[in-house]
């Protein structure tokens, strides 16, 4: 199994951090010519989504991967990577990949004074570590988006079919067991 | 370490391979954003500004940071002088994102640096080599950048001292154990810290270069060096085209080591700023604060 790492800006490498420590090989994608490799699954990391949303189509990826998450190839987005592929945002007006069902607030929690860790409930899994730096979360789910997790009342994860967001990240924590529930979406897809 | 200090370096993860730019108003905030930048800094006058300017250089008036902060929704950063704790008070007050307790201002303590433990905000510091990088960390900066010699447009100190970290950082790694205790009291540090260099072959938090990056080709070549991400001060604002320049550093920061796209990313950028080189110049800010 391989799978894509979005590496335009962020915490990417983090993500490769992790998915190796699963025993998961990566590659980056930085531009188009990096979209010719074959990937099962791809990751959009923590980062700013302005910064990645621009870089997207500037550098030629929006196009590509827009049509595969919609064929169905397995996406995992944190922070950032949610708002990218959320159809709504509720203070901007720019979409990015707009697939999932999902209207996402920006900075939801403020600035950085409002970053915060807590554990909470994720279906599935258990009580798990979830870190939110500037994190948005998300507003309401429609369609076939389900939520995975609230915490403090916020949905902050949620998964329809293909794609699975988290508006904390798992990869700034040891707990290695949502990277894991991505692993077997991919497998089930197979 | 508490968990406000993991929260902090984790934001400075989030802004990695991005570019952190200098800006003075809203409006360029605004043009900074849509380029590309991942945060922006917000002070009243740019580094070369500074420079020209001469004087005592202070904190930015709130009330022009916080006209930033309403232009955009990336993260804002804003500098205090080196040891004045009470400027830190006061941008902690406005929720600003994260602190640079910068050489670029004139220091309020020639001694002291801000205890950053007793902070809830994150500070970003400068540093020219290993010891001072992590003395900065021991005091509790979640980020470091090189201090470079801002407001030139002259990347040679920048270049100079990345690599000094770098090379520091491999001659700590390559150590046997008991010489960590004598490189420890040599780089003025504590153990523990230089341990986890030794251990992990980097700094402890995100590193950052800074001072003098003025092109697309400088920007790439500190990534090259090993820097995580850019901060670009008079680089752009002080340039012909700030958007096409600005915009065309980000993508160059992406794809550092792509040599054809950066030749077309330099191409036709307009005017880059002056600069002075560094025998020109009389004073040198990477000496503030060691």
């Amino acid at each position: 199994m391989k799978i894509a790492v979005l590496a335009l800006q962020g915490a990417f490498i983090e993500h490769e951090k992790m998915l190796a420590k699963l025993g998961v090989s990566t590659v980056e994608l930085r531009q188009k010519s990096d979209l010719e490799q074959t990937f099962d699954g791809l990751v959009i990391p923590g980062g700013e989504s302005t910064v990645q949303g621009k870089l997207l189509r500037e550098l030629d990826l929006y196009d590509g991967l827009k049509e595969r998450i919609e064929r169905g190839l397995p996406v995992f987005g944190t922070c950032a990577g949610m708002i990218l592929l959320a159809k709504q945002i509720e203070n901007d007006q720019r979409v990015h990949f707009a697939t999932m069902d999902i209207v996402v607030k920006r900075n939801a929690y403020g600035r950085q004074l409002g970053s915060f860790y807590r554990a909470c409930e994720f279906q599935g899994i258990g009580t798990i570590p979830m870190t939110f730096i500037r994190a948005p979360y998300i507003e309401r789910v429609f369609g076939g988006a389900e939520v995975l997790a609230t915490c403090e009342g916020k949905i902050v994860a949620a998964r329809q079919k293909n794609q699975l967001v988290t508006s904390f990240h798992p990869e700034l924590n040891e707990d290695l067991s949502v990277h894991r529930y991505f692993l077997d979406m991919i497998e089930h897809n197979q | 370490m508490s968990n406000r200090y993991e929260l902090n370096k984790n934001l400075a993860q989030m802004l990695k391979g991005g570019v952190i730019m200098d800006v003075t108003t809203p409006e360029q905030a605004k043009i900074a954003e849509a380029a590309g930048a991942c945060a922006v800094m917000a002070l009243e006058r740019i580094p070369a500004d500074i420079r020209a300017a001469g004087g005592v250089s202070r904190m930015s008036d709130p009330k022009m940071i916080k006209g930033i902060q309403q232009a955009v929704s990336i993260p804002v950063m804003a500098k205090c002088r080196i040891g004045h704790f009470a400027e830190a008070q006061i941008l902690q007050a406005i929720e600003i994102d994260y602190i640079d307790e910068s050489e670029v201002l004139s220091p309020a303590d020639d001694k002291y640096h801000i205890d950053k433990t007793k902070f809830d905000v994150p500070f970003v510091c400068g540093a020219k080599d290993l010891g001072e990088a992590l003395r900065r960390i021991n005091e509790g900066a979640s980020m470091i950048r090189t201090k470079g010699e801002p407001g030139t447009g002259d990347v040679v100190q920048a270049v100079r001292h990345m690599r000094m970290m770098q090379a520091e950082i491999r001659r700590i790694g390559s150590m046997s154990e008991d010489e960590l205790f004598d490189a420890a009291k040599q780089l003025q540090v504590p153990y523990e810290l230089v341990q986890y260099v030794h251990e992990n072959k980097k700094l402890p938090v995100v590193n950052f270069a800074a001072g003098g990056v003025a092109t697309p080709a400088d920007a790439a070549l500190m990534m090259q060096l090993g820097a995580e991400g850019v901060f670009v001060g008079s680089g752009i604002f002080k340039s012909g085209n700030p958007e096409k320049r600005a915009a065309a550093i980000v993508k160059a920061v992406t794809n550092y080591r792509d040599a054809e796209l950066l030749a077309e990313l330099s191409e036709d950028l307009g005017e880059a700023m002056v600069g002075i080189n560094e025998q020109e110049i009389a004073l040198l800010m990477a000496e503030r604060g060691k």
